[in-house]
């Protein structure tokens, strides 16, 4: 074999790992620390095997069942881990799984355990801002460094917290389970809050984008399809994807090709993407057949009726407010509460909108960049010149995004 | 916790406060100071003159060696400080990354010292 061709090999082995360890680690971290609760020993172990095979699988080719090998390689890696870290206080089950280990031959199918895995990351005793990192790391293997530059701390920050997070999944009891019906929709909302968390773009109306965590936006529809996969009956977790992906639609829309934001209302919805607007809407109608609506699918079907505006050329904004009355019903946050007051604005004027936001308490949003995007805006429309120029002010001071910041400089003259 | 943010500017910015005042550097930096006092967590802050304004002193074998310009030779250039009360390190992250500076220079975040101070005073 000539260089160049053995350079081609070496390429298309590398991508097979990746291609592999995309798949299958939250699968392979899901299965080894179930039984012992110890994640961080799993994660360890499923990186020594593929370090493992990035060095074997050149030379030898890649295996027929690159996951069982894999499995097999990181199993041996955490009995050695595990055995290492925990003689001194190594717990029955341990013991128990070592035992069962050494005497198992390799199954062809192993459990996938990752629903467990995703309910434990959002367990109610682990502190709720460490969820979505949690996910991120133990489902898909993100490293702590990309978390945390999404998550605005720094990476050894990240690192710690994650750690610890991991500590109190081995040592605080924390069951490898799914909830009993009695608390699942409980459960199972702070696991679509976390995946979601990782979405970001929460709401893109009028002016304002709430950013944090955007660039993880492909991970959360990643984790969002592997959630659908394991609960495929339950209609919120439909709701959650058919809103990220009607969300992900439009994201090469919202901005211009000089890299300025352009707010939803003067999209080119002949920008949107058609196949996730379809295949949106499809999770939405299996969701709403299965009668038992939620937060994620009214959000859904409020950017439902947005997306309609790629056929009709307009927005119905009765059927909008019809959507946000039931929302604030379920889902009073200051999120919803805008983007409800931007809506009343549109179905009923600027005055009627304005209404709605001097409902909201005047503390909870001091820091709160959409609520003062669209006050900004509604002023404006009431040719409220001098209090339009200080709302846009408070908007472009809690701006993060430049182009956001450079938008609302524009909008305020 | 009392919070330093330290605000680093590239030349191009130094420049743009030469300004007639209605371009987005200006825009940007009222608004965010406004943002930052109805916060209720600003304490105090201020720009510093321009780089080249600056003069840093060493003593040297008891000699004084003066040297015209900033401490340090970087392109970028420690331009103001904001101090804030704020509850934790990622409240203060938060503000920074409102700062209109961290899109084109960096904004170090150091939380000020008390017991330092409290052991000289």
């Amino acid at each position: 074999m000539n260089g160049s061709g053995q350079e081609d090999t070496h390429r298309t082995t590398h991508r097979t790992i990746e291609r592999v360890a995309r798949e299958s680690y939250g699968r392979l971290v899901a299965y080894l620390s179930s039984q012992t609760r110890d994640v961080a020993s799993a994660e360890d172990a499923l990186s020594n095997a593929l370090v493992a095979a990035l060095k074997a699988w050149p030379g030898d080719g890649v295996p027929q069942n690159p996951e069982a090998w894999l499995l097999t390689a990181a199993r041996r890696s955490f009995i050695d881990l595990v055995r290492h870290r925990q003689v001194a206080a190594a717990s029955e089950p341990t013991l128990q799984l070592l035992r069962e280990e050494r005497e198992m031959t390799l199954p062809a199918e192993f459990p996938d355990d990752r629903l467990k895995l995703l309910f434990v990351c959002a367990h109610p005793a682990i502190d709720s801002s460490m969820h979505t990192p949690l996910m991120l790391q133990t489902v898909l293997g993100l490293d702590a460094a990309r978390i945390a530059h999404a998550f605005l701390v720094s990476p050894t920050t990240m690192g710690q917290r994650l750690v610890r997070a991991k500590t109190k999944i081995r040592d605080g009891g924390i069951q490898f389970e799914v909830p009993q019906e009695r608390e699942l929709p409980q459960r199972l909302d702070a696991v679509l809050e976390a995946i979601y968390a990782a979405f970001g773009i929460g709401w893109d109306d009028m002016a304002g984008v709430d950013q944090s965590g955007r660039e993880l936006a492909e991970e959360a529809i990643w984790l969002g399809r592997v959630l659908l996969q394991l609960m495929p009956r339950e209609a919120e977790v439909r709701g959650l994807l058919a809103l990220m992906l009607h969300c992900e639609a439009r994201r090469t829309a919202r901005r211009g090709q000089d890299g300025r934001f352009v707010p939803l209302s003067e999209q080119d919805s002949q920008q949107w993407s058609l196949p996730l607007i379809e295949e949106a809407e499809r999770h939405l109608a299996e969701a709403s057949s299965r009668g038992r609506t939620g937060r994620f699918q009214l959000e859904a079907a409020i950017q439902s009726v947005h997306a309609e505006r790629a056929r009709s050329g307009r927005t119905q904004w009765a059927a909008i407010l019809l959507f946000y009355e039931q929302l604030i019903r379920i889902s009073p946050t200051l999120g919803t509460r805008t983007g409800y007051a931007a809506a009343v604005a549109e179905g009923r004027g600027p005055e009627a909108g304005l209404g709605v936001l001097d409902a909201i308490d005047f503390e909870s949003v001091s820091c709160y960049q959409p609520y003062w995007a669209v006050r900004a805006h509604l002023l404006q429309r009431l040719a409220k010149t001098s209090e339009a120029a200080d709302a846009f002010d408070r908007a472009i001071g809690l701006t993060e995004d430049p182009a956001v910041r450079q938008f609302l400089l524009q909008r305020r003259g | 916790m009392q919070f330093a943010l330290l605000i680093y500017e590239p030349p191009e910015a130094f420049v743009a406060r030469k300004s007639d005042g209605t371009d987005s550097y200006t825009g940007a930096w009222r608004a965010y100071h406004k943002a930052l006092v109805e916060s209720g967590s600003y304490l105090a802050g201020d720009p510093l003159e321009v780089p080249e304004t600056g003069t840093t002193l060493r003593l040297k074998e008891g000699k004084r060696r003066v040297q015209d310009g900033p401490f340090a030779d970087t392109k970028e250039q420690l331009g103001g400080f904001i101090i804030m009360e704020l509850p934790s390190l990622d409240a203060a992250l938060d503000w920074a990354a409102r700062c209109p500076t961290a899109a084109t220079g960096a904004v170090e975040v150091r939380p000020l010292a008390p017991a330092a101070k409290h052991r000289i005073t």
